[in-house]
């Protein structure tokens, strides 16, 4: 069954492949995109089953034993991030061809799309530090091709500055793996983390965990690191943010948790404490950055850097409460972001604009519209019942057994900061008197909803329903603060 | 020998930083293709550099050169090659679009 753990990777590489031969069909490739997606979510979700039931799976590329060959590790933690990547992917998958793409679709938007698919699953289930850089390298790869796609003078303009911070974060990658690779003589995560408990200067392990994690916050937006983020993600059509907003941040700060749970665990009072400061940073500025702009899109697009400041504070306080609150609001965060930015798409596309100052009185026209975007609000903010309260409850209650007061009063204002900012989309663009907008017309948007609907529905459930994940996330948050499982899974087969 | 090659990866590296800094884009993609090729030339010091040795591990072979930097580089020069091709025809296209290639004026402040 080991095989497994390769189908999440090749099923979209293939579905990518096959889908550049119908690149002219556009009505066949939404077809075909639409059916891959959906078996894919189907493997993800049989994986997942199949993880939670019976452990581990480990796969040997090429029938190489583990330190010498490349390994994949399906483990829990991998599985539900593949699931819920694949679940992002088919609701967008049912979004895109509403989505106003026009042209963007003929030139290999669906290719590029299941390359990034491809891409993010590989960063998940890779057990190989260069690995995970190729994996980086294959997402980011197709992330440029959806950025630039369409191109406009804006778009050009941003999407070159976003290849040019990833180019120069990626070479650093290569250098913290070189060094890496000088002192423990491998590039096996497992083998490296059984190493690394024997290095006698543990502070050159400590100058490359802070290298590479400079690399990883670099990609995951986390202060101060994020000032690439806002403006470059708003650039491409909304399907294509919703991409990036939901998955490659993510990718980094699963990367972080990652490393920072199994490799670089020797010395957390300099790193771990370092990440509960960044944590409280990079939820003010992100939130004051949502606040300070009247821009629909952008606002969505900075909310990003308060989510990761949450994940990260999980894995600064690295017990177990923090660390499934990090995995639950990791998988709430990828869930609501997409539902999200595909929303403001939405707004923006029946408005006409997404500045707000011009909008108003959108309810008269769109009421489900309207309370959509009010309960993704209360979603986002962590409002109970919903699951960025599970998450936040967690992650809170994570941070005060460790007596980090500051940081969690610190995390509830930002959580009402957030709140606000999506209620003031509320209120500006749908409040107001039935002609603020005179030139508004009714579009149909029922297809543009439905998957919004679903991924909202989902995140309803995993907060009503967290009962039914809660074990499970804390079976998997048990398992990623004992490294020795891990590593025995790994290499003693 | 590991000594020179750290000095050379070194001196790339700073050359590449400095021109990162520099406002041309032409000079800041100069500054990417350095930087790639610096840790390139950090990734083959770090496996440690042997002459004269083959790759190969048997019994008996106390003496060989490690493979595994090799395979790191080849992948590595791949796909910064294929980065560096794009980068430079976006920033063709995009200092067609903008009408400048100097970063300061590609700030864009229009959208705030």
């Amino acid at each position: 069954m080991s095989n497994l753990a390769v189908l999440p990777i090749i099923i979209p590489l293939i579905s990518a492949i096959i889908l550049i031969f119908f690149h002219r069909k556009v009505k066949l490739s939404r077809v075909l995109t639409k059916l891959f997606s959906l078996i894919s979510l189907g493997t993800a979700g049989y994986i997942t089953w199949y993880v939670l039931e019976n452990g581990t799976i480990i796969l040997n590329t090429g029938d190489w034993i583990a330190p010498y060959g490349i390994i994949l590790v399906m483990d829990g933690l991998a599985a539900i991030l593949v699931l819920t990547t694949n679940v992002i992917a088919t609701a967008c998958a049912f979004y895109a061809p509403y989505a106003g793409l026009e042209k963007r679709e003929i030139y290999y938007f669906y290719p590029f799309f299941f390359f990034l698919i491809t891409g993010v699953s590989g960063a998940f289930i890779t057990g190989d530090l260069f690995n995970l850089f190729v994996f980086f390298e294959v997402l980011l790869m197709a992330s440029y091709g959806l950025i630039v796609l369409g191109g406009g003078k804006v778009q050009l303009r941003e999407s070159l500055k976003y290849l040019l911070i990833n180019l120069f974060s990626s070479m650093l990658f290569v250098t913290a793996v070189a060094f890496l690779y000088a002192v423990v003589g491998t590039v096996n995560m497992a083998q490296i983390a059984e190493r690394v408990q024997e290095v006698e200067q543990q502070g050159i392990i400590t100058t490359i965990g802070i290298l590479l994690f400079f690399v990883f916050a670099t990609k995951a937006a986390l202060f101060p690191l994020y000032y690439w983020l806002p403006k470059s993600y708003i650039v491409p059509n909304p399907v294509i943010s919703a991409l990036f907003g939901a998955l490659l941040t993510k990718v980094g700060i699963y990367s972080i948790l990652r490393t920072f749970s199994l490799i670089f665990i020797h010395k957390t009072d300099l790193t771990h404490d370092m990440f509960i400061w960044i944590a409280g940073l990079s939820m003010i500025f992100g939130v004051i950055g949502a606040l300070s702009t009247s821009n629909i899109k952008l606002i969505i697009a900075y909310n990003i850097i308060p989510a990761i400041g949450f994940i990260i504070l999980g894995i600064g306080v690295l017990n177990p409460d923090g660390i499934s609150g990090s995995i639950y609001y990791l998988i709430h965060d990828m869930i609501i972001k997409t539902a999200l930015f595909l929303l403001v798409g939405v707004i923006a596309s029946v408005a006409g604009t997404s500045d707000l100052r011009k909008m108003g009185g959108l309810i008269h026209y769109y009421p489900s519209l309207g309370w959509l975007l009010f309960l993704s609000g209360a979603v986002l903010a962590g409002l109970p019942p919903f699951s960025g309260f599970i998450g936040k409850l967690l992650l809170l209650k994570g941070a005060f057994e460790e007596g980090e007061i500051a940081i969690v009063i610190i995390g509830l204002l930002t959580s009402l900061l957030i709140l606000y900012s999506i209620v003031k989309i509320f209120i500006n663009g749908f409040w107001g008197d039935k002609e603020a907008m005179t030139h508004i017309e009714k579009k149909p948007i029922n297809g543009l909803l439905t998957p919004i609907v679903s991924l909202l529905a989902l995140s309803v459930l995993l907060g009503v329903g967290a009962e039914l994940f809660y074990p499970h996330i804390e079976s998997i948050a048990t398992y990623l603060l004992d490294p020795e499982i891990y590593i025995d899974s790994v290499l003693k087969e | 020998m590991e000594i020179i090659t750290s000095i050379l990866a070194g001196v790339l590296f700073a050359t590449a930083i400095y021109n990162l800094l520099q406002k041309q884009l032409i000079r800041i993609i100069i500054g990417t293709a350095l930087i790639s090729h610096g840790a390139h030339i950090l990734i083959l010091t770090m496996g440690r550099l042997k002459a004269g040795q083959p790759p190969i591990l048997r019994e008996g072979i106390s003496n060989y050169t490690d493979p595994l930097p090799q395979a790191l580089i080849l992948t590595s020069i791949v796909i910064s090659f294929g980065v560096t091709s794009l980068l430079l025809v976006l920033a063709y296209r995009a200092s067609q679009e903008n009408n400048t290639d100097i970063m300061e004026e590609l700030r864009g402040n229009e959208n705030e």
